[in-house]
């Protein structure tokens, strides 16, 4: 069902109090780019499914991932920030 | 050397352990990958027992091995799903199904009252398995949820038929696809609705249910309530929790649930039920689910007594075709005998089984359960790998310690 979500920053909000509420405990890696992967990534999920998914991915295999949510699930991400999240992501969650 | 960085030099896939019988690997938490162990975390969601945390948002939550020590898996421990990260909490009293499409005659909308009153109630056991259980021990891995086995439950479902459903909307000839939506949506409006299809002769199957109960009750909020589709056989992504909206259509669904995700490639998984309107060139979407086995009442590396009869637990299961045999190894695949198989609830349920046997000092004490079903398909020892880390029904090794 689709419904038009206009207060993104309020709906992040709600589900860091509600039932959601464990999410706010997690803790990505210390590292140049994180403060952008979490502006960008924690408007539509939680980011333990960036834990979740390592370690086992090549720059290759985040750059696929990074280009499904933008160019399938329509995530709103900068070409600048689209290089600083995989720079982030290859660095501390993948394997070369 | 421990035990995770052991199983790291097993990455080969196999391990040979006398001239020529490859011994698989196992199937044990050390193999998920590093960071799927490290950040999950026991976690219980409103109404539901502590699970294994996969997700917080959207929530994906696993059942522990334990709680499948029956034959039902109780509503508040049935693994949790959601691709998208929005999950309005459903009233009873307000929510309707709108049944409809291009090839009805009369659209029209049932309330959950009417629902259980206008239609025969049916009530079956069924198994609802996410596509991706077990994917998590891909080898090489793969992105997505890292489930462990636990991405599955059995339950006594009840509901009316969906082809009772939709008889009263009146189907077209030109019927080809019958097309699912439900309440959740996600984060922003781009995100590809999460909306499913099954072919017409699927849906019409008279297994196939709109269902408003699970073991009993009410379904919970995290498993769909008020109502979701049962779809006895097939694999979990059909069984659209929340439902909303059943439209039959004259044409192949192509939202990105169908036309991209929850493909398998075509020739790998031969024994398949096809769903021919949805074929691609090279991938077809998943379908029913292969036979598989769980043992469920002995861990990893547990201590043994020589000599002191012990009964091995666990569950099997399919697509449908039912389970014909369960048989047990004790020793790594060398000689199998037949396991108890316990009371039968119909080819779509778990099938419990057990076998009792007496440890022996010495020896390789590997314990190995291997589940053929009534179509004579069995268990795999090397895991059919496919991107998207589906259909892992390779053959479960427990090693045991005996003193």
């Amino acid at each position: 069902m689709k419904m038009l979500n206009t207060l993104l920053p309020a709906l992040v909000a709600v589900f860091s109090t509600s039932a959601f509420a464990g999410e706010a405990q997690i803790e990505l890696k210390e590292g140049a780019g994180r403060d952008t992967v979490m502006a960008n990534c924690v408007m539509c999920h939680s980011i333990d499914y960036i834990q979740m998914n390592s370690l086992f991915m090549k720059r290759t295999d985040w750059q696929a991932t990074v280009d499904k949510m933008v160019n399938v699930m329509g995530a709103p991400i900068s070409q600048d920030d689209i290089s600083v999240i995989l720079d982030y992501l290859t660095t501390y969650y993948g394997v070369e | 050397m421990d035990r995770r960085t052991f199983l790291k030099g097993l990455v080969g896939g196999v391990v040979v352990t006398w001239p020529g019988l490859l011994v698989p690997r196992s199937l044990r938490a050390g193999e998920l990958p590093i960071g799927a162990v490290e950040s999950a975390v026991r976690a219980a969601l409103s109404g539901k027992k502590p699970l294994i945390k996969r997700t917080y948002r959207p929530p994906n939550f696993e059942t522990p091995v334990r709680a499948f020590s029956g034959v039902i898996t109780p509503n508040d421990q049935f693994f949790v799903r959601w691709h998208l990260a929005h999950i309005p909490q459903v009233a009873a009293e307000t929510w309707r199904l709108e049944v409809g499409g291009d090839s009805v005659e009369h659209p029209f909308e049932l309330t959950l009252d009417q629902l259980k009153r206008d239609f025969e109630p049916v009530e079956l056991f069924a198994v609802c398995q996410c596509a991706g259980n077990r994917r998590g021990f891909s080898e090489p891995h793969v992105p997505g949820v890292q489930w462990g086995a636990g991405a599955m439950g059995n339950a006594r479902w009840k509901g009316a038929r969906l082809k009772d459903v939709l008889a009263r909307a009146g189907l077209k000839s030109d019927a080809l696809e019958i097309v699912f939506d439900g309440a959740d949506y996600g984060a922003i409006d781009e995100t590809p609705d999460f909306v499913k299809s099954l072919p017409l002769w699927k849906a019409l199957d008279e297994n196939t249910l709109v269902a408003y109960e699970m073991n009993g009750e009410a379904l919970p909020h995290w498993n769909g309530f008020p109502v979701r589709l049962v779809v006895p056989g097939w694999s979990g992504t059909y069984w659209v929790k929340q439902l909303t909206s059943i439209s039959a259509m004259p044409k192949p669904e192509t939202g990105f649930w169908m036309s991209r995700a929850y493909r398998i490639p075509k020739d790998k998984f031969p024994h398949i039920e096809r769903f021919l309107s949805q074929e691609g060139e090279d991938n077809t979407p998943i379908t029913d689910m292969v036979v598989n086995s769980l043992m469920t009442n002995i861990e990893e590396g547990q201590r043994l007594h020589a000599g002191k009869p012990v009964t091995v637990k666990g569950l099997a299961w399919d697509g449908g075709h039912g389970i014909r045999t369960v048989e047990v190894s004790v020793n790594g695949g060398r000689t199998w005998r037949d396991a108890q198989l316990e009371q039968d609830y119909g080819r779509f349920s778990f099938r419990a089984w057990h076998h009792t046997f007496t440890p022996r000092r010495g020896g390789k004490s590997v314990l190995m359960a291997r589940a053929t079903n009534r179509q004579g398909s069995t268990q795999v020892y090397e895991l059919i790998f496919n991107p998207a880390g589906y259909h892992n029904n390779v053959v479960q090794r427990i090693n045991m310690v005996v003193a």
